[in-house]
């Protein structure tokens, strides 16, 4: 009677021994604390081990990304991008010398990996920074486990002004035009462009959407407003929502959705006979992307030709250069694209993770010699070049926000075409919008920043 | 009021794939008595060979037709390969097996077709059709969409009713033992259930992915949904699935179309309501029979 | 004779405890953090296992409750700032009633039935987090404070102490667990699971034997639902998808269903497995979509292959291979785990 028992502790120990002795071989010493490093070293100083995750010939970065599940068609395009962009300047002489090694894992939008993921990229693997977290919910669920551990957090790939928190949140920055912001910038293009006409909304169910129609209710008049539907990204019947629309007669339509539920709009649009003008989030317009999801029905849609058709006129903004040929930073990127990563398609997705590792090049340059982590969040405060975006960035001590503006554009034959000036604005109601003057940065002809 | 025609209208297309994926668990079911979870990961995996063929034939039926045979084979290699070998185990592990088949094929989706937005293309015009001026919510593909579930519902049916072979799977799925005395080979017609199954499957994909774009995780919810509508309909009865489906595609149309649109999406929890409403009057779905107990 | 086996679980128990304490000082930050991890993965997963292994309630939507033992934690320490071990409490109970409810209504289902039932439950829960948004966060969810108490001292690592908090709380979980399933409450659910009929005819009452497990299982998962919160620091709808659910079932079934060791194999499992895979593929530096895609083929197989090789799950593998070698230690337990396939013949 007492044996079964006696060996089931005897069992339950051996187990767990054994368990600890492969938990132990498996483990990884903890990393140590950063040295202190000087952050003006002249060019010829020796490259130390200034901070965890850089060595005398290395910059370990890492980050979270949906590779897979729902929420990974077309964000995975983004860190292969910055990849590619990471092998050209280290091909290049690197980062006064040192080689980025970008370590991204797949959270699948799950908050409760990504929680894992970074908490493996920073205690096991001792990575410098967390570059370009994508996603609101899951990168909400490590700011303050990044900011507690002084690990920085740099160019969150999420619109979502909630990275703009320096007292609570110092090592966390934004990067991409926040969602309030553009909200003012379409909704003062609507409000002078479509005057008297019926505005309807069409939004995603979430902050991206939600922080969108703030934006565009701080510019356009709530009379000329008349209905607001809102999707969520699980239920791809959208008919109700574009029912709605157009029983409430809106002529202008102004859309925070993601690619895949712009096209939908559009097709459910044509079912219904409903054809208002289209004004569509960056987040949503890319015209690549689009039109691939669109070219099926171009045909039985009645257009002769491409998907392109049913993406002409569509208006948007961008804070990025329009991906056409006579662009300085098409050009360069294109050229790393065909060298590193041809067999993706060059698009909005991809564009965005080569000008994200581009800033991220820019600050690591500024940030010195033999940084330390609290160098590279000093570089950023003190502000950084636009690079290839079309506005400034916000960057301050006392503004962690990215780029601050962005031009409106028309999709003509499958490409954005910016019209007008570059539109600066701040996150809050009465902010005002004003033209921004500035000139638009050639990209160097090495394609690595000057540091 | 035209609206509500809409909104019927629509739903009941939903309603139609709805259907043909519950039509295919209850295949399976009166077979196997299994669930066959990876039954919306077949039918994703079968529209990405569609969708291959179409690429390079440009020819929608060439597809169409491909699609449906693969969803056969790949029904028929499923039971043959895997499901097989957890006959006399105790149930749950056919459900695990087939829970590990249909992570594997999202898998095998992502790393031979990537993971991005596929457009599928529609068999017909996606232009609404219209009564005078008015659009009626459907186009003439939705109807394709309605017809070709409906008439393959029917042609099993039918030969269900009058086929020999008809009679042999409804022989097996009623008493394999029983069967198996009387001459039938019943491995064989639990392979021939599991391979009908994966063809409607697969149909069901091909005639959804137009809608909701093809990636290697788009069938889960329209898996969810049809699961729902067996159980709704009585996983023992074809007539049931139908009937499951066009309810709650209809109901969730009208929840979205009067409801939803402003504000969270109730989709979810009104079919829980439903399910849990049909399910406290009837435990065994609508269309049950009476339940044997044995003593 | 009966020799009471409590004391010999309380050994247990603090040798287990003893040993995580000890790893979790060797070990580093991240391994306390997964120690952490498979503690309430654990806890959910005993749960279900009792439920659906023992009382034989198939539960494709346990996620639900761990979702609600979740949110009600982040709810009771945000606005009442109360200790945690108090949250827990009031979350354990806010899901056993939930629990109660689900049991209710499940009670007259049966298999594929409860099946559906319970997986558009486990869809269908999380949006009620976007129902009320004020309330509940919405997408972006709960954050949730949870620091080491000041008499540890300054220095004390979070993850070392989240790592003890979690390993405690479900040590004492799966004793009370243990001690329910060998106890009558166990015995009339597996009398119930075996043959309902018979069941009643004996004199149990079929009814509240099954809500009565769905209750016990719903706390397990409420408890670990609220060690997730106070872990990963933030609840939101997004950590309680369906993919959680069918985690759950698929580490109970492949453990070992019925056994509480089986838990601990299948948590295992499935937190260990995907990361080892991840690994492996990405240090071979293949294209984005194939190196991620790999890892999840990879555990698609892996369970396949574990359950076909091992039909009465990891446990079974371990109880047969110490039959294979044990002799005289390995004289089978009275055997609690899987049903032998009884099928019920519903109407055909």
């Amino acid at each position: 009677m007492s044996r079964p028992h006696r060996f089931r502790l005897t069992a339950a120990v051996a187990v767990a021994t054994a368990a600890a002795f492969t938990l132990a071989a498996c483990s990884s010493s903890p990393g140590s604390s950063s040295a202190s490093g000087t952050s003006t070293g002249s060019s010829t100083a020796p490259l130390t081990a200034s901070a965890p995750g850089i060595t005398a010939s290395t910059i370990l970065i890492g980050s979270h990304q949906p590779l897979t599940g729902p929420a990974a068609p077309g964000y995975d395009e983004i860190a292969p991008a910055s990849t590619a962009y990471f092998d050209w300047v280290n091909a290049h002489g690197g980062v006064y010398g040192r080689k980025i090694i970008y370590k991204y894992l797949n959270d699948a939008y799950d908050p409760t990996t990504t929680a894992s993921v970074v908490r493996q990229l920073v205690l096991q693997d001792n990575v410098y920074a967390i570059f370009n977290g994508l996603g609101t919910p899951t990168h909400l669920a490590v700011v303050s486990f990044l900011n507690s551990e002084k690990v920085p957090d740099v160019f969150v790939a999420s619109g979502c002004d909630c990275w703009d928190n320096p007292t609570q949140d110092p090592e966390t920055f934004g990067w991409q035009l926040d969602y309030i912001r553009e909200g003012k910038i379409l909704g003062q293009y609507v409000a002078e462009h479509f005057k008297g006409k019926k505005i309807g909304f069409f939004y995603q169910d979430d902050e991206f959407g939600m922080d969108g129609v703030k934006g565009l209710e701080d510019e356009i008049p709530a009379s000329q407003v008349v209905a607001k539907e809102s999707y969520v990204d699980t239920n791809v019947n959208v008919a109700p929502q574009v029912a709605k629309l157009r029983a409430a007669g809106a002529q202008v339509v102004v859309s925070f959705s993601i690619p895949a539920f712009t096209a939908l709009l559009k097709l459910t649009s044509l079912k219904l006979g409903f054809n208002p003008q289209l004004v569509v989030s960056d987040v949503g317009s890319d015209p690549i992307t689009l039109s691939g999801l669109l070219e099926s029905f171009a045909k039985s849609a009645g257009a002769t030709v491409n998907g392109n058709q049913l993406t002409q006129g569509i208006i948007t903004d961008g804070y990025l250069p329009s991906l056409s040929a006579s662009d300085s930073w098409y050009v360069l990127f294109k050229k790393i694209h065909d060298l590193y990563d041809a067999k993706e398609p060059l698009d909005g997705n991809f564009f965005y993770g080569m000008a994200v590792a581009y800033t991220f090049v820019q600050a690591m340059l500024k940030a010195g010699r033999n940084p330390t982590r609290a160098d590279l969040v000093n570089a950023i405060n003190g502000g950084l070049p636009q690079g290839p975006m079309l506005a400034p960035f916000a960057y301050s001590a006392s503004d962690h926000d990215g780029v601050t503006g962005a031009r409106i554009g028309v999709i003509q034959n499958g490409v954005i075409v910016e019209q007008g000036p570059v539109l600066v604005t701040d996150a809050t109601a009465t902010g005002a919008i004003t033209d921004y003057t500035g000139t638009e940065q050639q990209a160097p002809a090495s394609g690595v920043p000057s540091p | 009021m035209v609206e509500f025609l809409q909104f019927t209208l629509s739903g009941a297309v939903f309603g139609m794939v709805y259907a043909a994926i519950a039509l295919s668990l209850v295949l399976i079911w009166r077979g196997t008595r299994l669930l066959n979870y990876a039954q919306g990961g077949m039918a994703m995996f079968t529209t990405y060979v569609a969708i291959e063929v179409i690429y390079r034939t440009g020819s929608y039926w060439a597809g169409f037709v491909v699609a449906l045979a693969a969803g056969m084979v790949l029904g028929a290699v499923c039971e043959r390969g895997v499901v097989r070998l957890t006959t006399g185990r105790p149930p749950l592990n056919a459900v695990i097996v087939t829970i590990g088949l249909l992570i594997l094929l999202e898998g095998l989706a992502g790393i031979f077709y990537g993971g991005q937005y596929r457009s599928f293309p529609a068999a017909f015009s996606i232009i609404g059709l219209r009564v005078g001026h008015t659009p009626i919510g459907v186009s003439r593909f939705d109807v394709f969409v309605a017809a070709a579930v409906l008439v393959t519902t029917l042609a099993f049916a039918a030969a269900f009713k009058y086929t020999a072979a008809g009679l042999r799977l409804r022989a097996t799925a009623f008493n394999p033992t029983i069967a198996r005395l009387s001459g039938i080979r019943v491995a064989r017609v639990l392979t021939v259930g599991w391979a009908l199954a994966g063809l409607l499957g697969a149909l069901a994909g091909v005639l959804v992915s137009p809608s909701t774009f093809l990636y290697p995780n788009s069938m889960d919810t329209i898996f969810v949904y049809g699961f729902t509508a067996a159980v709704i309909g009585g996983l023992d009865s074809p007539a049931g699935s139908v009937v499951g489906g066009l309810l709650l595609g209809i109901v969730l149309s009208y929840v979205g179309g009067y409801l939803g649109s402003q504000g969270p999406d109730l989709t979810a929890l009104v079919a829980l309501g439903i399910l849990v409403v049909v399910l406290m009057i009837r435990p065994d779905g609508l269309f049950a029979g009476a339940r044997l107990r044995r003593v | 004779m009966t020799v009471s086996t409590l004391p010999r679980r309380l050994a247990v128990v603090v040798v287990v405890a003893v040993i995580v304490a000890f790893l979790s000082i060797k070990l580093g930050a991240f391994r306390d953090y997964q120690i952490a991890e498979i503690a309430y993965e654990v806890t959910a997963v005993a749960g279900l296992t009792v439920l659906t292994g023992l009382s034989g309630q198939i539960s494709l939507g346990h996620g639900a409750f761990m979702a609600i033992g979740g949110y009600a934690t982040a709810l009771v320490l945000m606005h009442l700032n109360w200790p945690f071990i108090v949250a827990l409490v009031i979350a354990a109970a806010v899901t056993a009633v939930a629990g109660g409810v689900v049991g209710v209504a499940a009670a007259r289902l049966r298999g594929p039935y409860l099946a559906g039932a319970t997986l558009m439950l486990g869809v269908a829960l999380p949006a009620v987090a976007y129902a009320f948004p004020a309330t509940f966060g919405g997408d972006q969810g709960l954050d949730v404070v949870f620091t080491v108490p000041s008499f540890l001292g300054v220095n004390f690592p979070l993850t070392r102490w989240q790592a003890w908090v979690g390993t405690a709380v479900t040590l004492v979980t799966l004793l009370l667990l243990a001690n329910l399933c060998y106890s009558r409450i166990g015995r009339n659910w597996r009398a119930v699971r075996d043959d309902d009929v018979a069941a009643a005819l004996d004199g149990i009452n079929v009814a509240v034997a099954r809500i009565r497990a769905f209750v016990v299982s719903a706390t397990c998962a409420g408890i670990a639902g609220s060690l997730l919160a106070v872990i990963t620091a933030l609840v939101a709808p997004g950590a309680f998808t369906l993919t959680l659910s069918i985690a759950l079932l698929t580490a109970a079934v492949i453990g070992g269903l019925g056994s509480l060791p089986g838990a601990l194999w299948g948590s295992l499992l499935i937190i260990l497995v995907p990361t080892y895979a991840t690994d492996v593929a990405s240090s071979h530096g293949l294209s984005s979509s194939v190196g991620s895609n790999i890892p999840i083929a990879a555990y698609g197989v892996v369970l396949i292959l574990v359950m076909l090789a091992f039909p009465q799950g990891i446990q079974g593998g371990v109880r047969r291979l110490i039959a294979l070698f044990g002799g005289p230690l390995a004289r089978e337990r009275e055997h609690i785990a899987t049903p032998e396939h009884s099928e019920k013949e519903g109407s055909s």
